[in-house]
């Protein structure tokens, strides 16, 4: 799916970011003058500031951009944004790059925020409702059987306090709540993703 | 003040800085009657502030000199100093002015001894220095002041110290009866040459010009290298007064930014280069001037001077903006946070003192003006209406030689509108 889609692209990803990431045609007004890197609290965790990625973009460095942890690091505090003297949408563009390295199959493997991400949103269409007991535990879980014990442990008193506030129902265990038009709403997260596919190149 | 001095065949200069200077000398040394309009006391504008220029470093006050002696010369200009125009209505060729005279408190018999101002003991900030030290109520606001005649601030008239102004004065200059008036013109063509301000760089919130004293700006530096300034040409810390030997430049200061202002100011990059000479004629060896810049601009033949800045070993060039900047309490020093672009290198590093190249913001901007004229979407004056011009930094951020040939040529096309006028007059 995805060959076919960028081929034509192949030797131009700056216009395969305009024309497949969300917000991407905003990449070619950065004027590199690094004011988002400087004013990001996560800077020094990145591999790539924003503006160097969006360097990157225009040098044509595929590989390196979407397979960079970089744009998963935004925590969307719109620090970058506030400040950017061409009001570039940096925050938007990070994550529209993440979604298409993502929908590329070619974002890094195991990253916590896209690990995340995608439980969040495998548990949220199945009933349209975030069934927060079982994301907890799939989260507990995700690094495998003995690490999920032990943070199942030590978040302990907070799940029981969320309990006792009525904020986590255990009963949700059996499949839990949802919202009343099931088949409405698949077929609207269906439609919602023949659009993207669309507009992202991902169409067949 | 009579309105018979001004007809249809006048022009009017609003403003009284090297721009208005010019177009009113321009126009008068080719026999038109010109009234030069200026909202402060003086004549000279911004340029009088300045220590010196670019590229040569020759100092403003001898270009100043020669076209105050240009003015004295010419009977043909008459200067309105403290008048600003209030209103404009009319037509090309047929225009009628309100001005508003503010009151100067001393009249036309001032010799400009200064025994006023040592009669009087209220202070206040001074302009002329960006408010970086005081001054006198009763003042000259500058030594190459025109007219070179004293004005007595409006806070002490109605006090002791205004009755001790007028005590002190041994030839009667001083009347603190003046009154605010209002005159009307009639004038045939209008000249804006309303100049331009440093913009505000308390707006620009991470470099903390409000929080921090060793955070000043660009015009204030040029105010501190002057012999003439607050410091005596001593480069020195507002916070403690310690020698200022490692300074920071940082460009853009508001310019190039959606959030400030969209233009680039075109001057603040070869204001930069040139005071790193002043940080090198004052520490020699000693010295470190760093620019942080996101591209220098310095058009045609300033690419010299840009060249001859960068063989010198004392200073350097980040490429960076500067994303935020923080006050070291202990040291007083500014550390300076960014990513170096060149690298992608984070940095923190600390400078006795940051120099914001702040831009140029008009004058003109929030100020009510006639419908015919049209602003472009950084408050500049885009055209004008039939028979008025913009000359000067009213019509884009220039630097005083583009500013002084742009004034010209806004002069050349109010002599165009005179002279039609008169044509059909005479017909």
């Amino acid at each position: 799916m995805s060959e076919h889609a960028v081929a034509p692209y192949r030797n131009d990803f700056l216009r395969e970011v305009e024309k497949n990431v969300e917000e991407g045609h905003w990449v070619k007004m950065c004027m590199q003058c690094g004011v988002c890197a400087g004013s990001c609290p996560l800077g020094n965790a990145w591999a790539h500031p924003p503006q160097e990625i969006f360097m990157m973009i225009r040098a044509g460095k595929r590989e390196e951009v979407l397979t960079s942890d970089s744009m998963w690091m935004c925590t969307s505090c719109y620090n970058c944004i506030v400040r950017c003297p061409r009001q570039l949408p940096i925050t938007h563009i990070m994550h529209g790059l993440a979604n298409y390295a993502h929908r590329l199959g070619l974002a890094p493997k195991g990253q916590p925020t896209q690990a995340t991400a995608t439980l969040f949103w495998n548990n949220l269409i199945k009933k349209g409702r975030v069934n927060e007991l079982t994301f907890s535990l799939a989260l507990y879980f995700k690094d495998g059987f003995v690490q999920g014990i032990k943070n199942a442990l030590g978040m302990q008193s907070i799940g029981l306090g969320l309990m006792k506030a009525k904020r986590l129902n255990p009963m949700e265990i059996l499949g839990g709540h949802g919202v009343k038009d099931q088949s409405g709403l698949q077929a609207m997260i269906a439609k919602a993703r023949e659009i993207e596919d669309r507009k992202k190149g991902f169409s067949k | 003040m009579s309105a018979s001095i001004a007809t249809s065949q006048t022009i009017l200069v609003v403003g009284g800085g090297i721009s208005g200077m010019t177009a009113a000398l321009e126009a008068a040394e080719c026999g038109k009657q010109v009234i030069l309009a200026e909202k402060l006391p003086t004549l000279g504008g911004r340029t009088a502030q300045l220590y010196r220029y670019f590229p040569k470093m020759c100092h403003p006050t001898c270009g100043l000199e020669i076209n105050l002696r240009r003015l004295k010369g010419n009977r043909n200009v008459r200067v309105l100093t403290m008048a600003e125009v209030s209103a404009i209505s009319g037509t090309r060729g047929d225009y009628t002015a309100t001005l508003k005279i503010a009151p100067r408190y001393v009249n036309e018999k001032c010799t400009g001894c200064g025994d006023c101002s040592k009669a009087v003991s209220a202070e206040i900030p001074n302009p002329y220095n960006y408010g970086l030290d005081k001054m006198k109520a009763a003042y000259l606001p500058h030594g190459m002041a025109y007219p070179q005649r004293y004005v007595l601030d409006p806070a002490i008239v109605g006090t002791p110290d205004g009755e001790a102004a007028k005590a002190a004065c041994k030839v009667g200059a001083i009347d603190l009866g003046m009154r605010e008036e209002t005159i009307e013109l009639k004038v045939g063509a209008v000249v804006w040459a309303t100049g331009w301000k440093p913009y505000d760089a308390a707006k620009i919130q991470p470099y903390g010009y409000d929080r921090f004293a060793n955070v000043i700006t660009s015009v204030e530096f040029e105010r501190m290298c002057d012999p003439h300034g607050p410091t005596g040409g001593k480069i020195l810390r507002p916070s403690d007064g310690k020698e200022a030997k490692n300074v920071a430049f940082i460009q853009c200061a508001g310019s190039r930014d959606e959030n400030h202002l969209r233009h680039c100011s075109r001057i603040c990059c070869m204001a930069s280069l040139k005071q790193t000479q002043y940080v090198r004629e004052a520490w020699g060896d000693d010295a470190k001037s760093t620019i942080y810049y996101i591209d220098i601009r310095a058009i045609d033949r300033f690419e010299d001077f840009y060249r001859m800045v960068q063989r010198d070993a004392t200073v350097s060039f980040i490429k960076s903006k500067v994303a935020k900047i923080v006050q070291d309490e202990k040291t007083g020093d500014v550390v300076l946070h960014g990513v170096n672009t060149e690298g992608y290198q984070r940095y923190a590093t600390p400078h006795d003192l940051a120099v914001l190249a702040v831009g140029m913001e008009p004058s003109i901007k929030g100020v009510k003006l006639p419908d015919d004229i049209v602003l472009d979407s950084s408050g500049f004056i885009e055209t004008a209406g039939d028979g008025m011009f913009s000359a000067g930094c009213a019509t884009n951020a220039l630097d005083v030689n583009r500013a002084v040939q742009n004034a010209t040529a806004a002069s050349l096309r109010a002599i165009q509108v005179i002279n039609k006028t008169a044509n059909v007059e005479a017909a």
